[in-house]
């Protein structure tokens, strides 16, 4: 039976990441600070960005124009954006500071800059779809960086349905899946060890 | 790697065996959400949205019908922004370059736009035209390319001649381009051609590039564009309309528009060529920011400004950990 792929997976994932690493109720210690806060704060407001967008999804990207609560519901989205990236950059600065991909974690900052680039392309396209004066001027002025570097050739910012397709299903899929990977990663490897955090063998071989 | 490296490496690297707490993460989940949806519905009932309605060709054409009038002319001659781009719209130039890179040309044109006949000639042939009018396209239709690009030129250089001030062009040889422009500038007052550019004769529709670019070869979009403060050169990409926070996170892309020699269109070769350049120095640097851990000097900054004697105050100060000299 070891040899089914299935058995395969399932005992790697345990192996790797059994229930009590990815829902913990402890912590080292050194997890005492305010910083830590801004990484689940940014998935906070990810949730509320996904709530909003599914609601403003589901009536249409003129619905907000004409309709009371179509705005307000629209100002939620464009609100928790505005969080969520204010959390994000926060948490980001903060894992830098740490050194956060020390102990083999290099791939848990990759996944989490990969997020960060993902939401500015997420929220570009977000702003492009507004189909208002600003979508209008960002539309026109961006085509020019784009056609510069022959991608605008594909990914055509003036073009309001390819822009909806794009920040409604594939970027929020890829961004999403991301951020699930980084989420994974981190509890994987744990919070990292104080950069002046010493090994007992450390701390003994120098004295 | 050292031997106080490799060991500093193992430990950070292994499961943590020294001091826990209590640590309820579905309890911070919730109230982390909690906190976040109250502050977003908090900033949504006060500050609201922005939402500035879109420009239309009508409104273009109403209150400023000579420079509509004058760019569907230079949509007609070939020389308006749109038809002496280049790709993805058309063979009409180059494009920028980045060096012995010419992306922009070597990709093609993939989104072909014709301005006489996408901007002028379809959307009034969508009408029923007044006679004059209608002999004027007739006569267009009629004439051969060569002679259509006289007439049109002609018109253009004359209005170039006398600064755009149409009431002073002289007679000449312009054939139905002046009939064609008024054609074109009465459906716009009228609002027709805001559907008629997007439709192009069809019906199901949802890319608004013709109608933006068209926007974009004359003065109204621009100068709206400078009113509400949203020009590239004065930080306009991270702006939003009226007092509301736009794309901040592009600061950075903005920031080099606002330095030489990028906001120098005369200098060459990067100001030229800002557009690519700094498309190019972004992709760069994003990548910088992914690959931090491996640069050598910036992956080394943590240890160097000691921020994190801060973040870990608490647990420094219980064990007695002096900061390590590196």
């Amino acid at each position: 039976m070891s040899d089914m792929w299935t058995t395969k997976l399932r005992n790697k994932w345990q192996k790797n990441l059994p229930i009590e690493k990815l829902l913990p109720d402890d912590q080292p210690a050194y997890v005492a600070s305010w910083i830590y806060v801004f990484g689940v704060l940014t998935l906070s407001a990810l949730g509320v960005i996904i709530f909003s967008g599914i609601i403003l999804a589901f009536e249409g990207p003129a619905w907000y124009h004409t309709s009371g609560a179509g705005k307000f519901v629209n100002s939620l989205h464009f609100w928790s954006v505005q969080l969520f990236f204010v959390f994000m950059v926060i948490h980001l600065w903060g894992k830098f500071w740490m050194a956060a991909w020390r102990g083999n974690r290099l791939a848990t900052w990759v996944t989490g800059a990969v997020a960060f680039i993902a939401s500015i392309a997420t929220a570009f396209t977000g702003y492009l779809v507004q189909t208002n004066f600003d979508s209008q001027w960002i539309s026109f002025e961006a085509k020019d960086g784009f056609n510069s570097v022959g991608v605008g050739a594909w990914f055509t910012v003036t073009n309001l349905g390819q822009m909806l397709l794009l920040h409604v299903a594939f970027l929020p899929l890829i961004l999403g899946a991301i951020t699930v990977v980084h989420v994974l990663m981190v509890r994987k490897r744990g919070v990292v060890p104080p950069i002046d955090a010493e090994p007992i063998s450390l701390s003994e071989a120098k004295r | 790697m050292s031997v106080n490296k490799e060991l500093k490496h193992e430990f950070d690297a292994a499961p943590w065996k020294g001091k826990t707490k209590r640590y309820d993460f579905i309890k911070e989940g919730v109230i982390a959400l909690v906190f976040v949806m109250v502050l977003t519905i908090g900033l949504s009932v006060l500050m609201g949205s922005p939402d500035e309605k879109p420009l239309t060709f009508k409104g273009w054409a109403v209150s400023n019908s000579d420079n509509f009038y004058v760019t569907a002319v230079q949509e007609l001659a070939g020389t308006s922004g749109t038809a002496t781009y280049g790709a993805p719209y058309n063979k009409a130039s180059d494009g920028l370059n980045i060096g012995p890179l010419w992306l922009q040309k070597w990709v093609g044109v993939t989104r072909p736009i014709d301005s006489v006949n996408d901007f002028v000639i379809n959307p009034l042939s969508t009408q029923v035209l007044s006679s004059d009018i209608a002999s004027a396209l007739a006569t267009w239709n009629a004439a051969a390319d060569a002679q259509k690009q006289a007439w049109a030129t002609a018109y253009d250089d004359a209005i170039t001649k006398v600064e755009g001030k149409l009431s002073s062009v002289p007679a000449g040889a312009y054939g139905p381009v002046p009939a064609l422009a008024k054609g074109l500038t009465d459906m716009a007052k009228a609002g027709a051609l805001d559907a008629a550019l997007l439709s192009q004769g069809g019906f199901f529709q949802t890319d608004n590039t013709k109608q933006i670019l068209f926007f974009g070869d004359g003065a109204y979009l621009d100068d709206a564009g400078t009113a509400a403060n949203l020009q590239g050169g004065t930080w306009g990409m991270m702006n939003e309309t009226g007092r509301y926070p736009g794309q901040a996170w592009l600061w950075l892309y903005s920031f080099w528009y606002q330095i030489p020699p990028f906001n120098n269109e005369e200098s060459k070769p990067i100001g030229a060529n800002a557009d690519a350049y700094i498309m190019a120095l972004m992709g760069v640097l994003s990548l910088g920011l992914i690959l931090i851990p491996v640069i050598p000097g910036v992956k080394s900054l943590p240890y160097k400004i000691p921020i994190h004697r801060g973040i870990w105050r608490q647990y420094y100060e219980a064990q007695g950990i002096k900061r390590r000299k590196k």
